[in-house]
C-alpha cells in the first residue's frame, strides 16, 4: 500500500541555484535532516554567473530520489533540477593519486597510466614519489585504483562527479 | 529615511497593523523606527518573553487569515523565537519573523549578543534573508510576505544587522512585481486529475474525506461542505482541520487519529476510498501506516508536492490549492447516496460515541460540554498541548474554520496562551477562550503582564490536574505506573496569581460551580479572567490508539 520499494541505485542530479553565500550549507543541510545520503557533491560556476551547479550523486530508491527532488524544489534558492536518471550522460571525476615511485617501477607505473590515458603530475625523484592525474568516469578511476594497488598509494585525492547530457538537450 | 524606517514603510504597504516583540541593542534602530509618526497605525505590542511574540504572531495569522509578524533583537532574543519559528512550520502558519543582529563588521567575530540565527533557524523556516544592503529591504520584506503566505505558508525570517537598520536608504522602491525564479506555485487543479478522481468517487460505495489544515488555511470549507453533502461523503477533520467542517453536520465524523473518535477510525478503516485533502498522513493520523486504511484507494490532494506519495501512495493526486481543488471537484462529480454506508456509521455512533464517567468528580469532558453549550460552538479556542487540547478538540462543535488554534506538528506546551492573544488582537469582538493545561501554562504565564498592559483581554479554562497529563497516562498505561517526572504540585495558587497581575482569577473544584464560573467569565470583557479547575487528575483521553499502532488496538473509554 506505500510507496513500492524500486531497487537501490545511485543517482545523479543537477541542481541549479542561486549563487548566494549560505546556498549550499541550505542544500547539505536539507539532506542532512532529511536523511538522505549524499555519496559526492560538486558546486561548479555556470555560463550565468548568478547561477552555480550543484552535481549530486545520492544512494537510493525511486521513492527516495522523488523526495530528494521534491524536498530540494522546496528551497527558495533552487532555481531548477534535473534527475539524470533516464540520461544518456558525459561523467568525469578527477583523482590526483601519489604513489611510491621507485627507480625500477617509474617506467611501469608510467605504462599504467597511459592505458589509463592518466598523466604525470609530479615526480619528485628524491622521495621517491610520484602523483598520477586520471580523469574518467568512476569506474575507470576505480580500475586505474586498483591497478595501482600493487604499488604502494601513498594518499590519493577525487573529485566528485560531475555530468553533463549528451546532444542539445539543456541540463 | 533609514533602514529601520524603511522597514516600518514596507510592513506598512503589507497591511501590517500589529507587531509582537521585544527591543535590544540590535533592533534599537527598528524600535526607533515604530516610536515615529510614521508608524502610527502599527499596534506595538511589548511581550514579556519572546518565544511568547512567535506564538502570537501565528495566532494572528491563524485566526486572521493575514501573515503575523514578531521582532526581536539578536541573540537570545533571536534564539528565543525559534520554538515559534519550528512551531510555524510545521503546522504553515505564515509569519515574518524580524530579527536584530550585530552589525555587519561584527559578524563572526562572536560580539555580543551575537548569535547565527540564520544557520540555527534554516532547518525550520520556509525562507530566511540576511539583509546585507539598506536599498534591498523593501524588495525583502516584499518577497518574505509572499513566500510566507502563498502556497503551503510558512515562517520566513528577515535578519538586520544594526548598521543596516542605521544606513541611509537612498531611495525607497517597493516592487510591485514579484519575481522569484525558485518558487512557483501549484494552485490550479488539472482538469485531467479532476477527473480522475471523480471517477474513483463515482465508483466508491464507502468514501470518507479526510481533511485538514489545507482546508482551513484556504478557507474551503464552502466547497468542502457542498462537496460532502453531493457525494454523500462522510468527513473527518483533524487536529489541523478542526473547524473545517461544522461537527454538528450529520457527515460530521469528529477528529481521526491517536485519540480521534471510534466511529471516525472505523469509518477510515473500512472504507474504499479515502479522499484526503490538505493533509499530510501525519503519524498522529495514521497510527502504523501499513495498516492505515488498507481497504481505500486514496485520492491526495495537496499543495505542496513534497506531501504526495511521501507517507502513503496515491492513486489519483491532485496538486492543488484545496480551495480551487475543491470547487472543481464539486463540479466534476455526481450526486451519490450511500443508504448502507451511512447507516454503518450511524450504528458505530450510537455504540461508542465520545463519552466519559460522569460520577460526581469535576470532569475535564464536562467542562468542555458547558463551554460548548454556553458559546453555541462560536468561540475561538485556543489550547496548549497535552490531555486538555484533546478533550477540547473532542468536545468543541466547531462551525468554521479559523475558530482553533492549537499547536499540532511540533506539540508545542506554552503555545496557547499567547496564540490566544493573537487571535484577539486579530479579532477584538469575538470572545476568545484559552483551555489550557498547568503544565503548559506555566511555560508562558508571564503574559498575562501583556494582556493587562494592552488591554488584550483573553478568557482562560486552566484544566488544572496537578501533573503533566499525558505523560501520566503514558506512565499509566504503557510504565507500569512508574512516574517519572510528572508531579506539578499544587503550585501556583492560580487564582490569586491572575489577581497579583491584575486579571480576575476563580477557582472550581466541583462540577456544581462550573456553569457560574463560566458564566462570570463570559461577562468580564475588560479584563483577562483564568478559572482554576481543579478536575479529576486520574481522567484519561480516549479513545486512543497507542503510538506506532492500529485501529486494531484503539483503547476506548473503560465502563465503570
Amino acid at each position: 500500500m506505500q510507496n513500492r520499494a524500486s531497487p537501490q541505485r545511485k543517482h545523479t542530479i543537477s541542481v541549479m541555484v542561486d549563487n548566494r553565500p549560505g546556498v549550499l550549507a541550505r542544500v547539505s543541510g536539507l539532506f542532512a535532516r532529511r536523511g538522505f545520503n549524499i555519496n559526492s557533491l560538486v558546486v561548479s560556476a555556470t555560463q550565468d554567473p548568478e547561477i552555480s551547479r550543484m552535481t549530486i550523486v545520492s544512494m537510493g530508491d525511486d521513492a527516495h530520489l522523488m523526495q530528494v527532488v521534491k524536498q530540494l524544489n522546496k528551497l527558495i534558492n533552487v532555481i531548477t533540477i534535473f534527475d539524470h536518471t533516464e540520461d544518456d550522460l558525459v561523467e568525469r571525476e578527477l583523482a590526483l593519486i601519489k604513489v611510491r615511485a621507485t627507480v625500477d617501477n617509474r617506467s611501469e607505473i608510467m605504462q599504467l597510466a597511459s592505458v589509463f590515458s592518466a598523466s604525470i603530475a609530479s615526480i619528485s625523484p628524491s622521495e621517491e614519489t610520484m602523483i598520477v592525474e586520471a580523469t574518467g568516469d568512476e569506474n575507470k578511476i576505480d580500475a586505474f585504483l586498483a591497478t595501482l594497488v600493487k604499488f604502494e598509494v601513498l594518499e590519493f585525492v577525487r573529485t566528485g562527479k560531475i555530468a553533463l547530457v549528451r546532444g542539445a538537450k539543456s541540463t | 529615511m533609514t533602514g529601520g524606517e524603511a522597514l516600518v514603510e514596507a510592513l506598512k504597504k503589507e497591511g501590517v497593523e500589529v507587531i509582537f516583540g521585544i527591543s535590544g541593542g540590535a533592533a534599537l534602530p527598528i524600535y526607533d523606527a515604530l516610536a515615529k509618526p510614521a508608524a502610527a497605525s502599527i499596534f506595538n505590542v511589548l511581550v514579556r518573553h519572546e518565544q511568547a511574540a512567535a506564538h502570537m504572531a501565528e495566532g494572528y495569522a491563524k485566526a486572521s487569515g493575514k501573515v503575523g509578524v514578531c521582532l526581536a533583537t539578536s541573540g537570545p532574543g533571536a534564539t528565543n523565537l525559534v520554538t515559534g519559528i519550528a512551531d510555524a512550520i510545521l503546522d504553515s502558519v505564515p509569519i515574518v519573523a524580524i530579527t536584530g543582529q550585530v552589525p555587519t563588521h561584527a559578524i563572526g567575530s562572536d560580539a555580543f549578543q551575537e548569535s547565527d540565527i540564520m544557520g540555527i533557524t534554516m532547518p525550520i523556516v520556509k525562507h530566511s534573508y540576511q539583509v546585507r544592503r539598506a536599498d534591498d529591504l523593501p524588495r525583502i520584506v516584499r518577497e518574505a510576505f509572499y513566500i510566507a503566505g502563498t502556497g503551503r505558508p510558512g515562517p520566513v525570517l528577515i535578519d538586520i544587522p544594526r548598521d543596516i537598520a542605521q544606513a541611509e536608504v537612498k531611495e525607497f522602491i517597493y516592487p510591485e512585481e514579484i519575481s522569484i525564479r525558485g518558487y512557483s506555485l501549484h494552485l490550479a487543479a488539472d482538469p485531467a486529475d479532476v477527473e480522475a478522481a471523480a471517477e474513483l468517487i463515482a465508483r466508491s460505495s464507502k468514501p470518507v474525506l479526510y481533511v485538514g489544515g489545507g482546508v482551513v488555511n484556504t478557507e474551503a470549507h464552502e466547497e468542502l461542505l457542498a462537496l460532502a453533502e453531493k457525494i454523500d461523503a462522510p468527513v473527518t477533520s483533524t487536529l489541523m482541520g478542526r473547524g473545517a467542517f461544522p461537527d454538528r453536520h450529520p457527515l460530521s465524523l469528529n477528529m481521526p487519529g491517536m485519540h480521534g473518535t471510534a466511529y471516525a477510525n472505523w469509518a477510515i478503516r473500512d472504507c474504499d476510498l479515502l479522499i484526503a485533502v490538505g493533509v499530510r498522513f501525519d503519524d498522529r493520523v495514521t497510527g502504523n501506516l501499513s495498516k492505515f486504511a488498507t481497504n481505500a484507494k486514496v485520492i491526495h490532494v495537496e499543495v505542496d508536492p513534497a506531501e504526495i506519495h511521501k507517507n502513503r501512495h496515491a492513486d489519483v493526486s491532485i496538486l492543488a490549492d484545496a480551495k480551487d481543488a475543491l470547487r472543481k471537484l464539486v463540479d466534476a462529480c455526481a450526486p451519490a447516496q450511500h443508504p448502507d454506508w451511512r447507516r454503518q456509521i450511524a450504528q458505530w455512533k450510537e455504540q461508542e460515541p465520545l463519552r466519559y464517567a460522569n460520577n460526581g468528580k469535576l470532569k475535564p469532558q464536562y467542562i468542555m460540554e458547558v463551554l460548548s453549550e454556553l458559546t453555541d460552538g462560536d468561540a475561538i479556542l485556543a489550547t496548549d498541548v497535552g490531555q486538555h487540547q484533546m478533550w477540547a478538540s473532542q468536545y468543541y462543535p466547531f462551525k468554521r474554520p479559523r475558530q482553533w488554534l492549537t499547536s499540532g506538528g511540533l506539540g508545542t506546551m506554552g503555545f496557547g496562551f499567547p496564540a490566544a492573544m493573537g487571535a484577539k488582537v486579530a479579532r477584538p469582538t469575538e470572545e476568545v477562550w484559552l483551555v489550557t493545561g498547568d503544565g503548559s501554562f506555566q511555560m508562558n504565564l508571564q503574559e498575562l503582564a501583556t494582556s493587562v498592559c494592552f488591554n488584550i483581554p483573553v478568557k482562560i479554562a486552566l484544566f488544572n490536574n496537578m501533573s503533566l497529563g499525558m505523560v501520566k497516562q503514558w506512565q499509566e498505561l504503557f510504565y507500569d505506573n512508574r512516574y517519572s517526572g510528572i508531579d506539578l504540585a499544587k503550585v501556583p495558587d492560580y487564582s490569586a496569581l491572575a489577581q497579583a497581575y491584575g486579571c480576575v482569577g476563580i477557582t472550581v473544584k466541583t462540577p456544581g460551580e462550573v456553569r457560574p464560573a463560566l458564566e462570570k467569565a463570559r461577562e468580564i470583557d475588560d479584563r483577562t479572567v483564568l478559572i482554576d479547575f481543579q478536575h479529576d487528575p486520574a481522567e484519561h483521553v480516549y479513545p486512543m490508539i497507542p503510538s506506532g499502532q492500529s485501529v486494531q488496538e484503539m483503547r476506548l473509554q473503560p465502563n465503570e
